[in-house]
């Protein structure tokens, strides 16, 4: 009995080919689609519309429209409580950027360039529990537990407003890092190390650079979100550490007026030039 | 371990100085498995293998056989879970990547996209804090040596496919390394490029003088390039030899068949085990692989292009048959013969008169590959 064998002359590379996505159904060709979407845009860019035309009015009425001016604006500018909390807002939010990036950063690079350990989840759910926990939890307890520490110690000041910032900072500015250190290839650091780079080396030549749009991305969002932010703030902040939004939500109370929409329209345009950047950055990562 | 490489480093080296091939790395009874339980997986198996100074030695093998996880563990990425491996003499099992005089091209290249092709080159010389003068020197050498010196500015993300080859075989060969690992490095080129990289790497290895430690599972690749080839399946070594010994003498099945298109027929070794009888009758040579059968039932194995066709009636047919089939390939023709006792050959010829149907006789070599299951 004889049995011929062949094989080609080339054999192929038998790793699978990763199996196609499905096609989704056009959502778009969907009945009512359009209208739906118009209305969305609608209730969400509207009020935004109305706040930044109105505070271009020169008038005090914030319904009725008159004639186009800045004079809200060199208000805003000129009014001494306004200037005071733009200052605190900016203080707290550089302090607790800086230190909130650089926690996530370190984090990020400890549940990224590990191997896979135990608990690996639970570290995750640990890091973004400030997004989990609904904010009101965190600012009463925060608000108690800074009052135990400070009638323990003595010790008061805006430290306190700064640190609660940054805790809640931390998984903002941890998500697009991580996001960044998943998508670089570990055969970078593999390649820096296989050239005689030590660990430091490897650190300092090759991963940081390569994260460091996702850093920049990080901060910047932790930036806005410490600007924006007004709950904890308000129960956390001590007498004289009144933050922008604080402010303004005080002001509102007597009714709102054009300088406030002048205010909250500068505190658009800096989320919004901060969060495209953020978003800029973001997309350039894949080249 | 650490006692161990110091008392047998200098011997070494002494007695291996001694014998007509020095040996650059020295693998003994390495194993790496992966994973726990039942899911564990034996990527290297007890792996037993000499590579050379200053050859082109390529590890064969099929995807999944445990040749990355071979080269990984020479690089320093990972270590062995037995076993130790020797470089130039001395045990390196324990040294992390950085301090090994061993350098990789990856598979995917891994440039470092935040620097220039020139940066990239003399990134190892510049890790291992060597003057600036001697890295410029060297990455205009490594540049002319792929002829890539009109492309030192560039960004990596700028280049082709094969330019970043090139790149990547600058930057590992630049500081010099005893040994240079390449992982499949042409597997993402098209073919007419990869013919060139082919010739390409064996120039540089020759010019360099450099210890090249391939890998690729096209065997066609292997046996152009290599100096010795060694045959790899699920996590071991079958056999290591020259591409023609690899070829014409495949001591395992395994080797022959993943090799090329081989005839494996019956056949019966006569009491001395120096001839085997083939179905037909006829008794020709044996050549015996170590751990062959000596007597009894054996396999053989005949390359196509080793056999001919003749007269049915001619005395130098061992086997008779009849046409079944003629397959021009552009190089010649393949005839496949349905034997007398059942089965089927391959016959391979430049030239053929042969008819389908027709009964013909077929000659066999002086001597037959016996193979080990
Ligand atoms: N990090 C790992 N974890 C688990 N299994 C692995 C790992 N690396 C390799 N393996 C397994 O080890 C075997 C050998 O892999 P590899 O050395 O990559 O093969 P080759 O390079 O020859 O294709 C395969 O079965 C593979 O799935
Ligand atoms: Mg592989």
């Amino acid at each position: 009995m004889a049995k011929p064998t062949q094989t080609p002359a080339t054999v192929a590379s038998p790793d699978p080919v990763p199996p196609r996505r499905r096609r989704m159904k056009d959502l778009r060709k969907q009945p009512g689609f359009d209208t739906i979407a118009w209305i969305c845009l609608f209730l969400l860019y509207a009020p935004i519309a109305v706040l930044i035309i109105f505070s271009f009015n020169d008038n005090r009425s914030v319904v009725k429209w008159t004639e186009f001016s800045l004079r809200w604006y060199k208000a805003a500018f000129e009014n001494e409580g306004i200037r005071k909390a733009t200052l605190i807002s900016l203080q707290v939010a550089a302090v607790s950027t800086i230190f909130a990036t650089i926690f996530a950063t370190m984090a990020a690079l400890a549940t990224t360039r590990v191997r896979a350990f135990k608990g690996q989840t639970l570290a995750y759910a640990v890091i973004n529990q400030p997004l989990m926990v609904p904010e009101i939890v965190t600012a009463v307890s925060t608000l108690a537990f800074f009052g135990i520490i400070k009638q323990a110690t003595g010790i008061n000041g805006i430290g306190f407003l700064m640190l609660a910032h940054t805790v809640f900072c931390i998984p903002f500015a941890y998500m697009p890092i991580r996001a960044r250190l998943e998508d670089m290839n570990l055969s970078l650091e593999q390649a820096a190390a296989d050239l005689y780079a030590t660990p430091i080396q490897v650190f300092r030549k090759v991963t940081l650079p390569l994260m460091a749009p996702g850093i920049v991305a990080g901060g910047m969002l932790a930036f806005v979100v410490s600007l924006d932010d007004v709950i904890i703030t308000l129960l956390v902040a001590g007498p004289g550490e009144t933050t922008l939004p604080v402010y303004i939500l005080g002001q509102i109370r007597r009714g709102i007026t054009p300088e406030i929409n002048a205010v909250s329209t500068v505190l658009l345009g800096l989320s919004v030039v901060l969060v495209s950047i953020f978003f800029l950055i973001g997309n350039n990562k894949r080249t | 371990m650490a006692t161990q490489s110091a008392t047998a480093q200098p011997n070494a080296h002494h007695q291996m100085a001694a014998t007509t091939h020095e040996v650059m790395i020295h693998a003994e009874g390495v194993t790496k498995t992966f994973g726990q339980g039942s899911s564990q997986i034996t990527a290297l198996d007890n792996v037993t293998v000499d590579i050379r100074k200053n050859e082109f030695f390529t590890l064969l093998g099929p995807s999944g056989c445990g040749k990355t996880t071979l080269l990984r563990l020479i690089a320093g990425f990972d270590l062995p879970d037995a076993g130790q491996i020797l470089l130039d003499g001395q045990e390196i099992g324990h040294l992390p990547p950085y301090k090994r005089p061993v350098n990789t091209v990856f598979q995917s290249y891994a440039l470092f996209p935040h620097m220039s092709v020139a940066r990239n080159i003399g990134f190892g010389l510049e890790m291992q804090g060597r003057p600036k003068s001697e890295i410029k020197n060297a990455t205009e050498e490594m540049l002319a040596l792929v002829q890539m010196e009109h492309l030192a500015g560039r960004r990596t993300d700028q280049l082709s496919g094969g330019q970043q080859q090139r790149v990547a075989l600058a930057r590992a060969l630049a500081p010099r390394p005893k040994v240079l690992l390449l992982d499949e490095p042409l597997s993402a080129l098209d073919l007419k490029l990869r013919k060139e990289m082919q010739i390409e790497l064996k120039r540089l290895q020759g010019e360099t003088g450099i210890t090249f430690v391939f890998v690729t599972h096209d065997q066609e690749e292997a046996l152009t390039m290599s100096d010795r080839i060694a045959v790899m399946q699920a996590g071991r070594i079958l056999q290591v030899g020259g591409p023609k010994e690899i070829y014409n003498n495949p001591a395992r099945r395994f080797v022959a068949d993943f090799i090329g298109d081989i005839n494996i027929l019956d056949g019966e070794l006569d009491a001395k085990g120096e001839r085997v009888i083939l179905p037909g009758g006829v008794s020709i040579g044996a050549l015996l692989p170590e751990g062959a059968a000596r007597t009894g039932h054996v396999s053989v194995a005949i390359r196509p292009e080793n056999m001919n066709l003749t007269a049915a009636d001619a005395p130098e047919a061992a086997l008779t048959g009849r046409v079944t089939n003629i397959v021009y390939f552009g190089a010649g023709h393949n005839v496949h013969v349905a034997l007398e006792g059942g089965g089927e050959v391959l016959v391979r010829r430049a030239q053929t008169d042969a008819q389908i149907g027709a009964h013909v006789g077929l000659s066999v070599p002086d001597a037959v590959q016996v193979l080990v299951d």
